[in-house]
């Protein structure tokens, strides 16, 4: 099994408030960053569940922006950002903010790297502007945490 | 744990001694003096990399014995390295996603590309 050959790998920066994800893929970088840009395709893989996000605006090119919601069991997170850089199968620059923290914002770099085989190694950086804001990030998981924290949270209440 | 303090361990992990220290207070608890051994540095040194870990709430040392054995706190060790396993398992399953979406992509985009 090939896919299983390339697990994730996650670089927590001592350094520089970042936090980086190493992720090699059987598939071309004219593929994974079409799954990217594009708003169908990435609405499917997205978020913390199979059901995956709903795009409720995107424009994807320099200067544009995008904005999805996740939904999960009746609870929802919206995340937005601005794409700053985009070069085609190479290279994304963009912001991204989840609208319960709107002024946090992560800075990140999505470099598509060609590998032999028609593979492709992708490196997603995400730089926050402090070393609590990136734990934070770590520990809640984004995407997940902020859902998973909202369930937790209504059974806090509920109980 | 609050966040700064998760960044006290992060940065006190950061060093290959004290990664190294902790991986050997993980087996046993081991005084000041077995804990310099193995290392080309002084016993200052070594307490000052000790400091560090104490700060950051990965080691305790008891007061009252003699030996004032260096202790461990796994607990703390544990939630952070669980944190990062759990970042790592999300975003591991997105992109387990993302590969069976590539899988199902036609080569050429329809007819919009050459």
């Amino acid at each position: 099994m090939s896919t299983m050959t390339h697990e994730t790998e996650i670089i927590v920066d001592t350094e520089v408030p970042l936090v980086r994800i190493i992720r090699e893929f059987d598939a071309t970088p004219e593929k994974v960053y079409r799954a990217h840009v594009d708003p169908e395709l990435f609405a499917q893989w997205t978020g913390p569940e199979k059901r995956g996000a709903s795009v409720d605006h995107w424009d994807a090119r320099t200067g544009g922006s995008y904005r999805y919601l996740i939904t999960s069991d009746g609870f929802e997170a919206g995340f937005n950002g601005v794409f700053h850089e985009l070069r085609e199968n190479e290279l994304i620059v963009q912001t991204f903010s989840w609208e319960g923290m709107p002024d946090g914002v992560a800075l990140e770099k999505l470099q598509f790297e060609a590998l032999e085989g028609g593979r492709t190694r992708l490196t997603a950086t995400s730089l926050v502007d402090s070393f609590a804001d990136r734990d934070a990030f770590v520990a809640s998981g984004m995407e997940t945490g902020v859902i998973e924290g909202y369930k937790k949270l209504d059974g806090l209440l509920a109980g | 744990m609050a966040a700064d303090a998760l960044s006290r361990v992060f940065s006190a992990l950061a060093d290959p001694t004290r990664r190294d220290m902790v991986a050997r207070l993980s087996i046993a608890d081991a005084t000041v003096n077995e804990l310099a051994e193995p290392y080309e540095v002084s016993v200052q040194a070594v307490s000052k990399h000790l400091r560090v870990l104490e700060d950051a709430g990965l080691v305790t040392r008891t007061r009252d014995a003699q030996r004032r054995p260096v202790h461990l706190e796994a607990e703390v060790f544990d939630l952070m390295t669980k944190w990062i396993e759990r970042y790592q398992r999300q975003a591991e399953e997105r992109y387990r996603r993302l590969d069976a979406l590539l899988r199902d992509m036609p080569d050429d985009t329809e007819g919009e590309r050459e």
